[in-house]
């Protein structure tokens, strides 16, 4: 079976299509957003609802510190992206493990917050609906992150074994992507739960 | 025609000749694969199982009913069946012929070698058949603390409080939650990489509006599915944590609202009904043009209406919660979003009889059934807006007239379209045609089995039968309706075996289909049946809408006219 060409109608000079894996990040972004907006819905909607205490007023302390450097883990990142595109892995590197340290600094804060509201004023995830709500959203992006950073972790061990390339830049991108996503999360996460129901 | 073969760029076949393997090696090869065609041939056999078992549920359930005071099933197995029922076909049914279907036809038809992320792929669909395992593992290993065989028994929708721990010991709603979940991630999956497949992997001239409709409501579907399965996942993690860690998400007695529960699972559910009906609308627009010899009608304002009705039915949901109780201004927003829905899938309506309008018809076994699901869904489509009125709604909800009306849509569009598109594509996926006399045995009795028992469930409504009830006393006047429905029943059960049959043998003994059995237009029909590993030896190039006319008519194209 021989192949005979198609009389083109109308040239097809370029044929560009977008990346897989950045459409396919987007995809699983608009999806996650949807999870963390039904856990939102759910805690604002039982703001103020627990019928005993602890309430947050009275055990929440603003977590400006954390916030500050999971923020600041975003634009670490972009450095380490436009490092490795300009093909400086050794900066990368730098950049890379700066966002793993404030990953990790984000996550042991937590770990000392709810250190204090379970131990120190008896608030679990089954007292009241505070608890639940609190901890499920808390813990939902807290998750977030533990799966994010395990990522960047195993990206840090390629970068240190020299597997990291300049021609990954593109995947390398697309795992930030996740991170910022992350971040931009908290930022919501924050809003809700230190600032309208505090 | 069977026989034509299409000298299109990318159809020679290289697959150099294999040695004959052993059964084991096939199944091992089966296993391991990540290939889109037998991916997509495992979601159908899944979804196709489940279709029977999920039947065979219904039966007992339908034999039960058929007539007053009897006890074919104890209430508790009959809860059991009717929950079974329901999850499965929604969840082992509906969800897998989404990406059966997808999977299969999708990267064929844009002239892609595979899925966008062939590993993703794989994950997802063992994460559905995982799902699948879990839900049946309840019948024997859900008993927890009391009783055997104890399947979930909280419905499809399971409402709050009913699946709090008090009210539901034991594991059953634990396995239904955990099945959820697992299969809400493989459809997740599955969701992304039909997106990611349409948008990065379209071969060279196969711009957005030169797509295959087909694609177009796949991609659109799978929008819906990422925004809507999502909501399920979370709304079941809230159970599990519930039942497990005890919180209070929908406990009432802490302050907790089973109102929530309600609004999170039609957050998911009203739309999962766009996600199950559309891979219909996908079937019928290829179908319906081929089989009526003409260019679909009217291609911008079916993608136009596609991605609207995909839109507004996100806007939708509480129309399953008028009865609840909701402000006024709450039921008016929901009545009109839903009449809002009629209006893109009126254009849809519109379309498909326009192309068929003037076309010389062919009634194959597929376009007898996309000729019926037009009626039907028309059909469904009215009582749809009945409902949706609220006092209207007051009156019937909960009652056979809604379950009369839902069925009309499941099977009288999706199942009947499903089997259009069985018939349709099954050749290209087996080499091998299916009866067409077993076919046309299998159309009539199922649209009589289906009219027989669902055009009188609507009066059974009226007159007042709830749903959910195990049996009823015999003076209320429904003896003789419910017999005939069950008779339905079993006419359609029939009909199915004889489609069971005709699929099984048509492997061994149907005629051999050729690479363009139905004279068709889209990429698909290039490549051999069934196609090689790699789809298309070289990448194909396109220039309209239906790149396979334009290479049978070179005299006439269709590009000048697009």
């Amino acid at each position: 079976m021989s192949a005979i060409p198609l009389v083109p109608g109308g040239h097809i000079h370029e044929w560009h299509l977008p990346s897989r894996g950045r459409v396919g990040m987007y995809c699983l972004i608009i999806g996650e957003s949807a999870i963390f907006t039904i856990f939102v819905v759910a805690y604002v909607f039982y703001i103020g609802k627990s019928l005993y205490g602890p309430t947050p007023q009275q055990v929440l302390d603003v977590p400006i510190f954390n916030t500050i450097c999971l923020l600041s883990s975003s634009v670490t990142i972009w450095l380490a992206e436009r490092a490795i595109e300009r093909n400086s892995i050794r900066t990368f590197g730098i950049w890379w493990a700066a966002t793993i340290a404030l990953g990790l600094v984000f996550l042991t804060g937590t770990a000392i917050e709810w250190y204090k509201l379970i131990y120190r004023d008896g608030l679990t995830i089954s007292t009241n609906l505070f608890g639940t709500t609190f901890y499920s959203l808390v813990g939902l992006h807290g998750t977030h992150v533990v799966v994010g950073l395990s990522m960047l972790l195993l990206v840090l061990i390629f970068t240190l074994t020299g597997h990291v390339r300049q021609e990954h830049s593109e995947r390398i991108q697309v795992l930030a992507l996740y991170w910022h996503f992350v971040d931009a999360v908290w930022v919501i996460v924050f809003t809700v739960v230190y600032i309208i129901g505090k | 025609m069977a026989d034509r073969t299409l000298p299109i760029d990318g159809s020679l076949d290289l697959t150099p000749p294999r040695e004959r393997e052993g059964l084991l090696e096939t199944l091992h090869s089966w296993v391991i694969t990540v290939d889109h065609k037998k991916l997509g041939i495992m979601y159908m056999t899944l979804a196709i199982f489940f279709l029977l078992v999920a039947g065979a549920e219904v039966i007992c359930i339908r034999i039960q009913l058929a007539w007053p005071n009897n006890h074919f099933l104890s209430p508790q197995v009959f809860n059991r069946f009717f929950t079974m029922h329901g999850t499965t076909m929604v969840f082992l049914v509906g969800i897998p012929l989404v990406f059966g279907f997808a999977n299969y036809i999708v990267p064929l038809q844009i002239g892609a070698r595979d899925m966008a992320f062939p590993r993703l792929n794989a994950f997802s669909f063992w994460m559905t058949a995982f799902g699948a395992l879990l839900l049946y593992f309840s019948f024997i290993g859900g008993a927890g603390l009391y009783g055997m065989g104890n399947a979930p028994d909280v419905t499809w929708w399971a409402y709050a409080p009913l699946t709090a721990r008090a009210f539901s010991p034991g594991n059953a709603t634990d396995y239904w939650a955990l099945a959820l979940i697992v299969t809400g991630f493989g459809t997740l999956g599955g969701a992304v990489n039909v997106i990611a497949t349409v948008i990065s992997m379209r071969c060279k001239g196969m711009t957005l509006m030169r797509m295959p409709l087909f694609a177009w409501l796949m991609l659109v579907d799978s929008g819906l599915l990422l925004v809507t399965i999502t909501p399920l996942t979370a709304a079941q993690i809230m159970l599990v944590i519930d039942r497990y860690l005890g919180g209070r998400f929908f406990d009432t007695q802490a302050g907790g609202s089973a109102m929530l529960w309600f609004h999170f699972f039609w957050i998911f559910g009203h739309p999962e009904v766009y996600v199950l009906v559309f891979p219909a609308f996908a079937i019928a627009s290829e179908v319906i043009p081929v089989f009526s010899r003409k260019a679909i009608f009217g291609y911008p304002a079916m993608v136009a209406a596609s991605v609207g009705i995909g839109f507004v039915s996100l806007g939708v949901w509480a129309h399953h919660m008028f009865t609840v109780g909701m402000t006024s201004a709450g039921n008016a927003f929901f009545v009109l979003s839903t009449m809002l829905v009629g209006i893109p899938t009126g254009i849809k309506i519109f379309n498909w009889l326009a192309t068929m309008w003037g076309g010389k018809i062919r009634f194959r076994t597929p376009m007898l059934f996309c000729t019926a699901f037009l009626f039907q869904f028309l059909a469904a489509g009215l009582t749809g807006i009945m409902l949706a009125v609220a006092p209207w709604n007051w009156q019937l909800h909960n009652s056979y007239f809604v379950i009369a009306h839902f069925h009309y849509i499941l099977v009288g569009a999706i199942v009947f379209n499903t089997f259009a598109g069985i018939y349709y594509w099954l050749p290209k996926a087996t080499g091998r045609m299916m009866s067409e006399k077993l076919g046309k045995w299998h159309f009539w009795l199922f649209l009589i089995g289906f009219h027989i028992t669902f055009d009188t469930m609507h009066f059974v409504g009226f007159e007042g039968m709830p749903r959910w009830i195990y049996t009823y006393p015999a003076d209320r006047g429904w003896n003789h309706l419910n017999l005939v429905i069950s008779i339905g029943g079993i006419i359609q059960a029939v009909a199915v075996l004889i489609f069971a049959y005709n699929l099984i043998s048509s492997l061994f003994r149907g005629e051999i289909a050729g690479n363009d059995p139905w004279d068709a237009w889209t990429l698909e029909w290039s490549a051999s049946s069934p196609p090689p590993d790699y789809n298309f030896a070289t990448d194909p190039v396109v220039h309209s809408r239906r790149p396979l006319w334009d290479l049978k008519h070179p005299e006439d194209p269709d590009w000048k006219y697009e």
